[in-house]
């Protein structure tokens, strides 16, 4: 056959290893956030769980308020506070069971006392005592994670093992909008898929990375729709629906749960304090935004489905705002006592066995702590 | 008795047998990295154990460094006994942010409640003709992340037992390959390999008595030789190969130089910061009665790692060696 003859009969074709991957239909978010409370889906939701989320999203609330508060006070080194995020926060908590893990961000520490977590451990980092007050293992709660999105691939290999090992577990991790720009929110994702892993990320898109809103974050439709680009279902959700959020989460978790692999969850939300107590909203945004963002509160959107449908009556919403006070009065008190601290903790667990190097100096600091002690110090 | 016949082994093979029979000993052991399945890893030292354990136990992972360790750690928070390769020594810098933030911390954040066992490897040093990014010396990093182990063999029989013992341990190590001496060969006996030494111990190569070269990985048997070369300058010199530099065996090497009264460090990586510098300031610290010169350190430049065609002029030799050995102010001596 001679070169013309050849091209003659050229046809074009597609590459020949591709083919089609995943439809990626089924894996786009819905157009709008899933909602609850106020359509008509409120009317299946348990009324017992109802209940549940309200009298936990009143003790969050005045969980943040104190703690808050104890900053003032000089009791808490920083406090990165969740008001407003509330719905997020518990339903994470509630949406595992026991032998799931909870992988928090520093701002989290409300979604592990609701799971359980005694709030003066889930404080340490932020008191400064020590970096985590509490065995992860015990609660299945990881240490809080200060360096953005860094525990995403945790909760990934953590749920990976497991499903290598048999064991039900599934790993439930939270970032927050300004996290999913770091590569290790887009590694642990991508890692995720490819292993069929059972976790679930929870995404609470507060608006505000500190001071940079949402729109100097990203160019992507939604949070949500990064998912896609994965591989994996993303879905998007009404953050301060606490039955919503609680249902989603609840609903990824089983898919996890069943081998579904990852789902990616983007909660719309809004970080109604500053980033901390040390830093200054006024300077990025307007009171309008803030009070909009109020009037869609996560206790009051509950509070009103609940005595609407007649699930709670005065007395019911007191006990919560009772057992709310209690826990703040106990968090108060305790966090009110100096911590004891023992300066060769800091030798202790660098490493199994300290190195020669650091028992020279483990040494040094004893002589110095036992020449304070003579000096009268 | 009977003489079990010693046959020859290169240290990648050593490194292969390791990881095997580690992984053989214990299922929490789990191989993973860029190309360590199906194709046992780009030097094949992963070789044969995806067949043998699996493509759970032995993973190819996305390509994302970041995420091989990201993924490790949690794993290693779930009781498996992560060993991660890292292609190469520049390869493992996206992997910093995981390596200093956790791995590093996570024993001493919990108090001791969440130990992370894993090992790192990471192939590293020149001499190899490989492009940019191929050929780092990134063990002052390593060095100067408190929590870690950093380990590097220089022989055969070390590769393999510096490695199930960096496996066996629970805190994080990174343990450094000296690519160059992958294809290094030594009579090293698979079915009887010598004793896992703790880690943290250094060894004397050569006794010598004029003066010791304080050295490790790569560079040891360039100090060897340059030992041999010095014999015909009337130098009998000591080799001590560190095989630690995390911990650091201060004592092995403190009392080399209390015998010899000299010293000369010798590394690839750069000078200025670099591991050099600490361990002059130890020896210095430990034996300056006993010292009849400064200790002087023979390292790479204080450049990015040259074009491999210039690499011969980057990399300490047995000449360059030789020099700093006649500036040990012999000329003092009575």
């Amino acid at each position: 056959m001679t070169v013309m003859e050849q091209r003659g009969a050229y046809r074009p074709s597609p590459p020949p290893a591709w083919q089609p991957r995943t439809d990626p239909a089924p894996l786009l978010p819905d157009a709008e956030p899933y909602r609850v409370l106020g359509t008509e889906r409120a009317a299946k939701a348990d009324p017992a769980l109802l209940r549940r989320l309200y009298a936990e999203l009143v003790r969050g609330r005045r969980y943040n308020a104190q703690a808050t508060a104890l900053t003032k006070q000089g009791r808490l080194a920083v406090y990165p506070s969740t008001t407003g995020q509330e719905a997020c926060e518990v339903a994470a908590a509630l949406a595992l069971r026991e032998r799931d893990w909870l992988f928090p961000s520093y701002r989290d520490t409300l979604a592990a006392v609701a799971r359980g977590l005694d709030p003066v451990q889930a404080l340490t980092l932020l008191r400064g005592d020590w970096h985590t007050g509490y065995d992860p293992r015990e609660h299945r709660v990881a240490p809080l994670s200060t360096p953005l999105a860094t525990q995403l691939p945790h909760a990934v290999g953590l749920a990976h093992a497991a499903r290598l090992k048999g064991d039900d577990v599934v790993a439930l991790a939270m970032v927050g909008d300004g996290g999913t720009s770091e590569g290790d929110f887009h590694e642990a994702l991508n890692f995720a898929a490819v292993w069929q892993a059972p976790v679930v990320f929870l995404v609470q898109n507060n608006g505000f990375a500190i001071s940079v809103p949402l729109a100097k974050q990203t160019a992507a439709p939604s949070l949500a729709h990064k998912a896609v680009g994965y591989g994996m279902p993303g879905r998007l959700v009404d953050g301060n629906d606490a039955a919503a959020v609680h249902e989603v989460l609840t609903d990824a978790v089983r898919h996890a749960r069943e081998g579904g692999g990852p789902t990616l969850v983007e909660a719309i939300t809004y970080r109604i304090d500053a980033h901390t107590n040390a830093d200054d909203a006024t300077r990025y945004r307007g009171d309008t935004e803030v009070e909009a963002w109020r009037a869609h509160d996560p206790i009051t959107l509950l509070e009103h489905e609940l005595t609407e449908r007649g699930l709670i009556d005065e007395d019911g919403m007191r006990q919560a705002r009772e057992a709310a006070e209690t826990m703040a009065a106990d968090l108060r008190e305790r966090m009110n006592q100096d911590p004891v601290l023992d300066p060769m903790d800091l030798f202790a667990h660098v490493y199994a066995e300290p190195t020669p190097q650091l028992r020279e100096q483990q040494a040094m600091l004893a002589a110095e702590l036992a020449a304070e002690q003579e000096g009268g110090h | 008795m009977t003489t079990v016949a010693l046959k020859p082994a290169t240290m990648a093979q050593a490194l292969t047998r390791a990881l095997r029979d580690a992984m053989a000993a214990d299922p929490s052991v789990h191989v993973m990295g860029e190309d360590v399945g199906t194709l046992g890893g780009v030097f094949r030292v992963t070789d044969g154990l995806a067949k043998e354990f699996g493509e759970d136990r032995c993973t190819d992972t996305p390509l994302a460094e970041a995420g091989i360790l990201g993924t490790a750690v949690g794993m290693a928070m779930y009781g498996l006994r992560p060993v991660v390769e890292m292609q190469f020594d520049a390869f493992a810098y996206p992997a910093f942010e995981q390596l200093i933030s956790h791995v590093s911390r996570m024993r001493n954040r919990t108090r001791g409640a969440m130990p992370l066992p894993i090992t790192i490897r990471v192939p590293y040093g020149g001499g190899i003709g490989g492009v940019e990014h191929h050929s780092d010396s990134s063990e002052a990093y390593y060095m100067a992340t408190p929590g870690l182990h950093v380990v590097t063999p220089a022989t055969v029989a070390d590769a393999y037992g510096l490695l199930r013992a960096a496996i066996a341990s629970d805190d994080p190590v990174v343990f450094l390959e000296p690519k160059r001496l992958y294809w290094s060969k030594d009579t090293w006996n698979p079915e009887e390999p010598a004793a896992v030494e703790p880690i943290g111990r250094a060894v004397v190569r050569r006794p010598g008595r004029s003066a010791t070269l304080i050295t490790y990985g790569p560079s040891v048997p360039v100090c060897l030789e340059a030992a041999e070369a010095a014999r015909a300058e009337g130098w009998d010199l000591e080799v001590v190969d560190l095989r630690s530099l995390v911990p650091f065996d201060d004592e092995t090497v403190a009392a080399s130089v209390r015998r010899t009264g000299r010293a000369v460090v010798v590394h690839e990586s750069g000078g200025f910061g670099g591991p050099g510098g600490e361990i002059a300031a130890r020896v210095t610290e430990r034996c300056f009665h006993h010292l009849e010169a400064p200790v002087l350190r023979v390292a790479g430049f204080d450049i990015p790692y040259p074009p491999p065609m210039l690499e011969r002029h980057h990399l300490p030799g047995v000449d360059r060696i030789l020099d700093a050995v006649g500036r040990l102010q012999w000329e003092a001596e009575s």
